[in-house]
């Protein structure tokens, strides 16, 4: 029998939907095994309404870790958390989709839990000898089949390579988690955290994705032409490391092999030239688009559609043919 | 006070990465291998720090087979003090590579680790924060901007998340792991290289020093990924639409 515990991640009192796929996966687990316990756990302070949107998903219980002192995601608080909530549902599997945030925690919770751990798994199936977790490494280069070892793992799972559990009608009860020990606040301090302004949706999580590259001469530039079709599509924005690295996007836009990876129906990638590093976030997009004026730019191998162009010409002629319809 | 910077050998990021025919890794014979970017990164932050005013000694320490010495040379050429390689011939995974540098960190207690947030051959991003969590320290994940505080005893880092940039404050002794905008490691100089040769490198053996380190995840097979099928050529704007609405029924 598997138990999963399944870390879930809310920012501004939103569930990311990235976690419905590790639940999915969890639900995976439970299919392989021939059966199981899936607890959703949440952790914050005056997080009930994220626990709440938890429960019509099919899990044994939603743990709720609530306290003043994890009202922030520092890494020492949550993954000792992480850690009570293990051990209080016994799980053998503790589980996350691949974010900044639980790459920052599970790996600290893993070595507190003497737990091997396996990152960005695209895919779970068991032979004779036990559970095989394929995974992506080498940006993308290569697939690994990995076994883990141990009566208790740690895994992230890559959010586009499982569907979302279908919601339930019984109601997954609320259980508080006691924290076995006060965390020491003194250890590390949450000063702040830049704030978004930007109304767009989040590129991991959006249909469409509007990505640009070195080609954008500027910050006006870029959220006009970039910006500007991404609102016009109902999309998000997304950057190369270029723009980023020339201080003309935030990192929290870079698409990659070191910054977030999107599997989006609809990828259009405005002046990207596609170093493999940017592909390793991307490729898994169903429908690719690439505008560039260089047409030996690699991102052409990978696009299904290519237009040779530049950029300042193409976008504001879609932009114009879309105002008008 | 003392910098511990882990420095590990892998794949050059401009090398092609080719799996082998009968999938039992990736092919490594004559390709180009560099000390992982993440770290050469680290090691420049500790350099600075000392170039700050810091008194410092920068030590620099690799776990890997024999060949990883070459890049603890590359880090002493830049200008890290000494080496330590750690001898290991298997391939460990996060966890044990974690333990091993537990117990180097119980001998040498280092003020500041600095690591790469990831290395760009396993992209696993878990052995700093495994490290930390190991020896109960603080931890400061994926920073791209790092200043000493209160007199060199606190770390006021920025982190790159998803959502943009957090700043947290570390005591010390803690883990901070880099990001691609921490800053841009210098070029080796000859005389850098020079001098990098007479700096001492200790060899220790993985099993002495954590003999209870051991990996637990292994690799069955690796395959290349799926190949896209190779797309058309549009054009005009007008045929990209044309396609997008009545082909991909997307829009």
């Amino acid at each position: 029998m598997a138990r999963i515990l399944v870390l879930a991640e809310h920012e501004r009192g939103q569930l990311k939907l990235a976690t419905l796929a590790a639940l999915g996966f969890a639900a995976k687990l439970v299919e392989i095994a021939g059966g199981g316990e899936i607890h959703a756990l949440v952790i914050g302070h005056q997080v009930e309404a994220v626990a709440n949107g938890l429960r019509r998903h099919g899990a044994t219980s939603v743990i709720l870790a609530d306290d003043s002192t994890l009202s922030e995601p520092l890494a020492d608080r949550w993954a000792s958390a992480v850690v009570d909530a293990a051990r209080s549902c016994q799980a053998d599997c503790v589980a996350g989709a691949a974010s900044t945030l639980t790459k920052d925690i599970l790996p600290r919770a893993a070595a507190l839990l003497d737990a091997g751990m396996i990152s960005d798994v695209v895919d779970v199936r068991r032979d004779d000898r036990g559970l095989l977790f394929k995974r992506v490494l080498h940006a993308g280069n290569a697939l690994a089949t990995v076994r883990l070892d141990g009566p208790l793992r740690v895994i992230t799972v890559r959010a586009a390579a499982f569907s979302a559990p279908s919601a339930q009608s019984a109601e997954s009860p609320i259980v508080p988690l006691q924290l076995a020990k006060q965390p020491s606040v003194g250890d590390t301090q949450f000063v702040a955290r830049e704030q978004r302004i930007s109304g767009r949706p989040d590129a991991t999580e959006a249909r469409i994705v509007v990505s640009g590259g070195r080609a954008l001469k500027n910050a006006e530039d870029f959220e006009r032409l970039v910006g500007g079709l991404a609102d016009a599509l109902g999309g998000a924005v997304g950057s190369s490391r270029a723009l980023v690295d020339s201080g003309i996007t935030p990192n929290s836009l870079q698409i990659g092999q070191t910054g977030k990876v999107v599997a989006p129906d609809l990828y259009i990638a405005v002046g990207i030239s596609g170093a493999i590093q940017h592909m390793a976030g991307m490729k898994d997009t169903k429908v690719i688009v690439a505008i560039n004026k260089d047409p030996e730019a690699p991102i052409f191998e990978v696009a299904d559609y290519g237009l040779v162009a530049d950029v300042y010409q193409a976008i504001p002629e879609w932009l114009g043919k879309i105002e008008k319809r | 006070m003392k910098i511990l910077v882990t420095i590990k050998r892998v794949p050059d990021p401009d090398t092609r990465i080719r799996v082998k025919p009968d999938g039992s890794g990736i092919v490594t014979d004559g390709i180009k291998h560099s000390a992982n970017p993440f770290d050469a990164i680290a090691v420049e932050e500790a350099l600075r720090i000392r170039e700050r005013g810091v008194d410092c000694e920068i030590v620099v320490a690799s776990v890997g087979a024999e060949d990883c010495v070459e890049q603890l040379r590359v880090g002493l050429a830049m200008g890290a003090d000494r080496g330590i390689w750690i001898q290991s011939d298997g391939d460990l995974d996060s966890l044990a590579v974690a333990q091993v540098l537990a117990a180097l960190c119980e001998r040498e207690k280092p003020s500041l680790i600095l690591m790469g947030k990831q290395a760009i051959d396993d992209d696993s991003n878990q052995a700093g924060q495994m490290l930390a969590g190991l020896l109960s320290l603080p931890q400061a994940t994926f920073v791209s901007k790092l200043e000493l505080t209160d007199a060199n005893s606190r770390a006021r880092c920025g982190r790159e998340t998803d959502s943009g940039i957090e700043t947290i404050v570390v005591k010390l002794p803690a883990v901070i792991t880099t990001d691609l905008r921490l800053n841009e490691p210098r070029y080796v100089s000859l005389p850098g290289i020079m001098k990098a040769k007479k700096k001492p490198v200790e060899n220790l053996k993985a099993s002495e020093v954590a003999p209870l380190a051991k990996s637990r995840t292994h690799l069955v097979s690796m395959e290349a990924p799926p190949k896209r099928k190779a797309g058309v050529r549009v054009a005009s704007v007008d045929a990209l639409i044309e396609k997008l609405r009545n082909e991909a029924k997307i829009l």
